[in-house]
């Protein structure tokens, strides 16, 4: 496992995977545009039915979820008012992206040969990402790392706690896969830097 | 906070000179852009988005992320409300908590 890295003629980024690696990436990326699609992006209230029907617009309030609430966050500290108008703006279109992004990366996976069942062993998947493929895939690589983390609750300068976690802990390995897609996130980022 | 004013109205008694367009600019948009350090999001990448969202040199964007990294937070851009608006709603595509005042 070598992440990514630019391919000097093409400009392209390139990587390889094991269909193993190929697979969670995917399985990855397909929580969280269930995440993304399964809290409605509306507030719950108790309007008369159909004037709830007309109102298109978005969600005012926090997401209870605390990965959406990290993906969303208020954009106003201290004006209440302010971060509810901002979110019913931004909020719908901000998951769109997001979920998107994350269905690329999938749709990136699967032409690059990943079969819808993974059943074989000693599959390879070479992916060829033109710069903007890649940057939507930094994108999400983003959005996965802040949810592991935040599900995890990991903290500045906290390698220590996890590291002596039991290896059999289910914390470990999944905080393991947090370290991985920050590995490849971060050769991601190198590939695209001038 | 170690603010990273881009431009500030050093102007006393000024409103009676001949403004620079920059300043008037600067006296009616006093909004900020603040970006948050989080446990997640990697140097190397907060740089590159400072790069590639602001347009910033590598030299200016890395500054900026080191002060996110150290003291918690950074002013990464001045403007009106509604730039500020479209650049926090940028960050948060990008993955970055990010939030807009008035500038202190």
């Amino acid at each position: 496992m070598s992440g990514f890295q630019r391919h000097r003629r093409s400009g392209r980024t390139i990587a390889t995977f094991t269909g193993f690696e190929a697979d969670l990436l995917r399985s990855l990326a397909g929580q969280l545009v269930e995440l993304l699609r399964n809290e409605a992006a509306v507030p719950d209230d108790a309007r008369d039915p159909f004037e709830a029907l007309m109102d298109f617009s978005g969600p005012t309030s926090e997401p209870e979820d605390p990965v959406l609430a990290r993906l969303f966050p208020s954009a106003y500290r201290d004006d209440d008012e302010a971060a509810s108008e901002f979110r019913r703006f931004t909020e719908g279109s901000l998951r769109d992206g997001k979920a998107q992004a994350a269905c690329l990366v999938i749709d990136t996976l699967e032409e690059a040969g990943l079969p819808p069942q993974l059943e074989e062993d000693g599959l390879m998947i070479d992916v060829e990402l033109e710069p903007d493929v890649a940057r939507t895939w930094m994108r999400s690589f983003t959005d996965v790392r802040l949810a592991l983390a935040t599900r995890l609750g990991v903290e500045d300068g906290d390698e220590e706690y996890w590291f002596a976690l039991p290896d059999d802990d289910p914390r470990a390995q999944a905080h393991d896969i947090y370290d991985w897609v920050g590995y490849l996130q971060e050769t991601l980022v190198e590939s695209l830097s001038r | 906070m170690g603010a990273v004013a881009t431009a500030s109205p050093d102007v006393d008694s000024g409103l009676e000179t001949t403004l620079e367009p920059d300043q008037v600019t600067v006296l009616a948009t006093p909004w900020v852009t603040i970006v948050w350090n989080d446990p997640v999001n990697l140097m190397s990448y907060v740089s590159y988005v400072f790069q590639e969202h602001f347009g910033y040199s590598k030299k200016k964007a890395e500054k900026l992320m080191m002060e996110v990294h150290e003291e918690g937070k950074s002013v990464v851009s001045t403007g009106t409300r509604e730039q500020m608006e479209r650049d926090v709603q940028a960050m948060h595509e990008y993955g970055l908590w990010a939030t807009l005042q008035k500038s202190e």
